[in-house]
């Protein structure tokens, strides 16, 4: 899957090659109390226009996943390894300064918090304008007019009045819409919204998402929409890769995944959610914690928590799920699981 | 923000009375006859006595006496010590002494204390900031009087690099007693400094500056400096109102004649309008400052509004 020469002479991307491809990605984060796992092999591609979801729960790595691409982890005490190809170009091996220009018109990210995203002491059409000013060398008057217009896009009301006002005196909505309009300034290639509705009312989440999906439905930017809220995967995503433990577990189409998960984690994960139509049913909690990353078991990370596990002489030779990592690998049509025994999670 | 300063600036004038009145209030308790003190060992004819407590009012109650000086106030006349010198020509001539040590003093507090801070808190943990945490320790538990003779026996005489006491030298004599003067707010700047620029960098908006493709160095300067700033640079204001009132040691070890060393020898000789007149003046620079501390804190952080 990995292309050796994708990029030609005159650095324009070959055809076909995808918009990112991350591969093999592991981060570790050194401590003095030990090595800390927080990403363990994970690979995935993004093309242009699609959506892909990354779920997962607190600790899965999804966040740190999206910082190492960003380029935004500091080194030490992480440890970076594996490959992340933007166009065709790996961003581990280029330089800082070359990483640097690619934040901004090529990738860019907005985050949870806007409110402490943001920074309290500059208005928010300074903010915005700063793209302009530092990438596109803009005089103040430009980039403020560019501010207003991008507040424009981005559906804030009465943007010309607003521009000089700072983010305190926006609602939690608003400025997440600030922030987005900040990472789209340079119309990036991708964008990778990490966990963007958690800190908003329910009502301007479907708001912000809807916003989200009309800026990549005009640009048609691949978007990474980094989130634990499995309502907003199904609204907006193409495809869908779910962490546990630093790796990815599971991956296909979000109608797929969502009609028929093929790993028993995916599978606790929908049985927690309430569902509409199911009145009066009891939820399923997946017992037990997440795993420790300074000390994931061994064989399959999930394998204490899972309800199909195999152990000793109940496992099939070479899929004993507290030794045996369970690779990612094929387990129906467009679908991808890192289970043993996939087939039977299929099948309930 | 204008109407917030003129309030401030009116409630000046009720606390300067009040502070005023105490100090009045709290010379006229020191035990001891100040005329018998001018005099010393001298003898002294009973009439001159007279003459002098009658001038001075010193035999009526403490209302009269303060009534009587706040009336010469009102003229803008601040009273005369014993020997007849008018208060005010004593502060001219000692306030620009304690304005210059007080300058000098800031700079060194400023720069060296800020670049310090600084450099310590963008490499935590580095050798520069061991090296800050170390040396401002040291200078914090050493009292500032046994400083002020290290600095003059090391920098003044086995170095010879400054002059050692009095105003000859002009803006060169203030160097080592400006940075005697400053070293332990210095210590103090260097480590809230940074302490705060530490935990700015940790911060989530300087994450998001380095995820807009910035340049470090602005990722530094715009988006961690200018918020670390804000505690440093109101402890900063605050500290020159203090250090106007004046450095009773600084100002004794160094020989220099400022508003410290006057306060105090005129404590000792009771010269009542004296104290007066310099303590006050003292509590009107701490509470000016104070004032310009918090119209600072306004600008610097638009979170804060006072209208």
């Amino acid at each position: 899957m990995t292309l050796p020469q994708t990029t030609t002479a005159a650095g324009v991307p070959a055809p076909g090659t995808p918009l990112l491809e991350v591969d093999d990605l592991h981060v570790e984060f050194r401590q003095r109390s030990g090595v800390v796992h927080a990403v363990n092999g994970v690979s995935y591609e993004l093309a242009a226009g699609q959506t892909l979801a990354i779920l997962g729960e607190s600790g899965s790595g999804k966040s740190v996943s999206a910082q190492a691409i960003m380029g935004i982890l500091d080194t030490p005490p992480a440890v970076i390894r594996g490959g992340i190809r933007f166009e065709g170009r790996d961003l581990l091996t280029m330089s800082a300064e070359d990483q640097r220009k690619i934040r901004g018109p090529g990738i860019s990210m907005i985050f949870q918090d806007a409110l402490s995203s943001l920074n309290p002491v500059y208005s928010v059409g300074w903010q915005i304008g700063e793209m302009f000013r530092v990438h596109r060398g803009a005089s103040r008057k430009e980039a403020k007019r560019k501010a207003v217009e991008l507040m424009d896009r981005v559906r804030i009301p009465a943007a010309a009045r607003r521009v000089d006002d700072y983010p305190h005196q926006f609602s939690g909505g608003m400025r997440q819409r600030v922030m987005i309009a900040m990472a789209i300034a340079l119309d990036p290639r991708i964008l990778i919204a990490d966990e963007p509705t958690t800190a908003l009312d329910v009502t301007v989440q479907a708001q912000v998402m809807d916003l989200l999906k009309d800026l990549q439905r005009e640009t048609g930017m691949g978007l990474i929409l980094i989130t634990h809220d499995l309502g907003v995967v199904n609204e907006v995503a193409d495809d869908v890769a779910v962490m546990y433990a630093g790796r990815i577990v599971e991956r296909g189409t979000v109608d797929d995944v969502f009609t028929d998960a093929a790993h028993p984690y995916t599978d606790g994960l929908m049985k927690s959610v309430p569902q509409v139509e199911a009145k009066g049913g009891r939820l399923q909690p997946i017992t037990g914690q997440p795993p420790n990353l300074a000390a994931i078991p061994g064989g399959c990370p999930f394998h204490p928590r899972c309800s199909h596990r195999r152990l000793g002489a109940a496992a099939a030779p070479g899929r004993e799920c507290a030794t045996d990592v369970p690779p990612l690998r094929l387990v129906a049509p467009g679908r991808e699981a890192a289970c043993h025994y996939s087939e039977e999670v299929l099948g309930v | 923000m204008g109407r917030y300063i003129a309030r401030r600036l009116l409630l000046i004038i009720p606390v300067l009375l009040g502070a005023s009145f105490l100090i009045f209030a709290m010379v006229y308790a020191l035990p001891g006859d100040p005329i018998r003190a001018l005099a010393g060992d001298r003898p002294i004819s009973p009439a001159v006595v007279e003459v002098l407590t009658e001038r001075f009012n010193l035999n009526d109650p403490l209302w009269v006496q303060y009534w009587e000086y706040l009336k010469g106030l009102l003229s803008g006349d601040l009273g005369t010590d014993f020997r007849g010198r008018p208060v005010l020509d004593t502060i001219e001539r000692t306030l620009p002494v304690t304005i210059r040590l007080t300058l000098v003093a800031i700079l060194f507090e400023a720069v060296i204390g800020l670049v310090a801070g600084v450099l310590a808190g963008i490499r935590r943990n580095g050798f520069l900031d061991n090296l800050v945490l170390v040396s401002t320790t040291v200078i914090v538990s050493i009292p500032i009087l046994v400083l002020a003779f290290i600095a003059q026996l090391l920098f003044g005489l086995k170095l010879g690099w400054f002059p050692i006491a009095g105003t000859r030298d002009g803006w060169y004599g203030y160097v080592l007693p400006g940075l005697v003067l400053a070293s332990g707010s210095l210590a103090y700047v260097a480590r809230l400094t940074r302490t705060s620029v530490a935990e700015n960098l940790r911060a989530d908006y300087v994450r998001t500056a380095r995820a807009k493709g910035l340049p470090r160095s602005r990722v530094i300067v715009q988006h961690t400096l200018r918020n670390s700033l804000i505690p440093v640079v109101t402890f900063i204001g605050a500290d020159i109102g203090s250090l106007l009132g004046g450095a009773i040691v600084t100002e004794t070890v160094f020989n220099l004649p400022g508003i410290g060393r006057e306060v105090f020898d005129s404590i000792r000789s009771q010269e009542g309008a004296v104290v007066v007149g310099i303590v006050t003046l003292m509590v009107f620079f701490f509470i000016f400052f104070n004032l310009v501390v918090d119209v600072l804190y306004a600008v610097l952080d638009p979170r804060i509004r006072y209208d």
